[in-house]
């Protein structure tokens, strides 16, 4: 089992949520976030005043899968939420030890 | 044949009638001639009925300006603060609505409308004694006392409110409301009198220096702007400015409460018409001119200093305009209205981006760049263009013609006058600031603590949260 993390532009969400269905994905937690790469924010203009707002917003989404559909997954990832420009944000994964379904006890790769 | 007979009634009806009713009169013998009684009753009800036109028209300007406290500044100033001082924010001005009518109805009316001296009102009408629902031939002929005393109310509970756009964010809610109090009394009143009440040495009728002043340029803008400059120095920047950013939380809110104000303006100043004759429609049309150039203005300087037009731009150029025209509304012909606004808009955004920053000093919400410098410019430049056309406030001379009023009309001198009462204003505004900031900062203490700076007013002076986003 992996989990992968990814962080997009909020505008993309939609395009990601429904690759990500069609890749067979059936569950994902969405989280709003905060937060900068290597874009670092832009500037604003206050009554004359220049703020940099470095933290944008974004969001992430969690999905934990089997092995077998990691590859799907991202591709779904990258094609959905890409549009070239910085700030497009970023894929994470990492292995999961164990996964357990609360209403049943149920373990493992059937309780995702 | 139908046509004809239509073309002879119809003559029939204009010459026949008449001729007929003139053949008649003689039987009925000459009618009775009226008597003072009659005619009495007939002036009477002329009286009446305009004094139900114009007394409408004040009230309504005076819930009008109401309304440009709460909600338009409480939006438009809670909207430029973090969105943990929004409530401490808005409170500063709603309390103005309640502590500045209670003084008002037991002290402040008789400071500023009492017959007093040159420079303050007496204490003939404290509790509102002898101010009825009769008409005073001094304060708007027309309209009950009572609707004057009410309308004015409005002006002296907004000019406090006005400060605390340069205090926000780091006053205590207890001392802010103690001097602004002691504000009023000691700045507001006497300001009021001398321009406005009956005696005061700044008044147009009679008074030593006439000063144009037609809805509160120098008595609300110049008074709230300075005072503003100076709270702000005196208590010192917000922790962490301009190090640390702090951008409006919700220009969303500021633009509604610049929406309000604009709309409440029309109160302000075509209210100060006090009737609803040919006067109210020009200070209503001049209005509306100077607020629409003061938001172009702004935001053209901007444009070409900053490469974008800004929300924030355009409705406190609107402002800035508003508050420039509120001397002259009453004065000037509409296209020096426009001027007016434009100036006001390009200048008072030159102070904001430029002055300001070259100073350091933190006012806020921009108290001082706005009404403050708006008003100043609006004090002379009525000088400038008031028009005895628009008006004939000098009277008018033996062939009709309205006696010159401004600079445009070949009076100079009123240039002069209206300096002097800027630079009373100025003066009033500076000595009374300091002196109660000193007195309630000695006693009670001005500003938060530090960690309450950091909780935010809302927490810290109200033990309440603007927004709370676990409910």
């Amino acid at each position: 089992m992996l989990k992968i993390e990814a962080v997009i532009q909020p505008a993309k969400l939609d395009a990601v949520k429904e690759a990500l269905i069609e890749a067979g994905i059936e569950g994902m937690t969405i989280l709003e976030a905060r937060g900068h790469g290597r874009q670092k924010g832009h500037t604003e203009f206050y009554r004359g005043r220049e703020y940099t707002i470095d933290l944008l917003p974004k969001v992430k989404i969690e999905l934990i899968v089997n092995d077998d559909l990691k590859d799907k997954a991202v591709q779904a990832i990258l094609a959905a939420a890409r549009t070239g420009h910085i700030g497009d944000g970023k894929i994470f994964i990492s292995p999961v030890e164990e996964a357990i379904r609360i209403r049943n006890d149920e373990r493992g790769e059937t309780a995702i | 044949m139908c046509r004809r007979a239509i073309t002879l009634l119809v003559f029939f009806a204009c010459f026949g009638l008449p001729s007929m009713a003139m053949a008649v009169a003689p039987d009925l013998g000459p009618s009775p001639p009226a008597t003072q009684a009659q005619i009495a009753v007939l002036q009477q009800s002329i009286r009446d009925a305009q004094t139900s036109g114009d007394n409408a028209w004040v009230l309504i300007s005076a819930a009008l300006v109401l309304l440009m406290t709460a909600p338009g500044l409480t939006l438009f100033y809670g909207g430029l603060v973090r969105r943990k001082n929004i409530l401490g924010t808005m409170m500063q001005s709603f309390a103005m609505m309640g502590l500045i009518t209670v003084l008002w109805a037991l002290v402040g009316y008789s400071l500023a409308f009492g017959a007093g001296n040159g420079f303050i009102g007496g204490f003939e009408h404290v509790f509102l004694r002898g101010v009825s629902l009769a008409p005073n031939p001094n304060y708007g002929g027309t309209i009950p006392e009572q609707t004057f005393m009410v309308y004015q109310m409005m002006f002296a509970i907004i000019t406090p409110a006005l400060i605390t756009g340069a205090f926000a964010e780091r006053v205590r809610f207890s001392s802010m409301a103690v001097f602004l109090s002691f504000w009023s009394l000691l700045v507001y009143c006497p300001m009021a009198h001398m321009i406005w009440g009956v005696g005061g040495m700044l008044n147009i009728a009679g008074g030593r220096w006439p000063v144009f002043d037609f809805a509160g340029g120098t008595v609300v803008h110049i008074t709230s702007g300075v005072a503003a400059l100076v709270c702000a120095l005196y208590l010192g920047k917000r922790a962490g400015y301009p190090q640390q950013d702090m951008p409006p939380h919700s220009l969303v809110l500021s633009f509604m409460g610049a929406g309000l104000l604009w709309f409440g303006w029309f109160g302000f100043n075509a209210g100060s018409a006090l009737n609803a004759g040919p006067l109210a429609t020009s200070a209503f049309i001049n209005t509306q001119f100077a607020a629409a150039a003061g938001a172009i203005g702004w935001v053209i300087a901007e444009w070409l200093q900053n490469g974008k037009p800004t929300a924030l731009g355009a409705i406190s150029g609107a402002v800035a305009g508003l508050a420039t025209i509120t001397q002259a509304s009453g004065f000037v012909q509409p296209m020096s209205a426009l001027l007016i606004g434009l100036i006001a808009g390009v200048v008072c955004s030159l102070m904001v981006f430029k002055v300001k920053k070259f100073f350091g000093y933190d006012d806020s919400l921009d108290a001082f760049g706005v009404h403050g410098v708006g008003g100043t410019m609006g004090a002379l430049l009525t000088g400038l263009f008031a028009s005895g056309a628009i008006n004939a406030v000098f009277g008018k001379d033996a062939s009709g013609h309205p006696n010159p009023a401004g600079a445009i009309d070949g009076n100079w001198h009123q240039v002069g006058n209206q300096a002097v009462g800027m630079g009373i204003g100025w003066s009033m505004a500076i000595l009374g600031t300091l002196a109660l900031l000193f007195v309630v900062d000695k006693t009670m203490g001005l500003r938060v603590s530090a960690a309450d700076e950091t909780a935010g007013l809302d927490l810290s002076q109200h033990n309440e949260e603007g927004y709370d986003l676990n409910s």
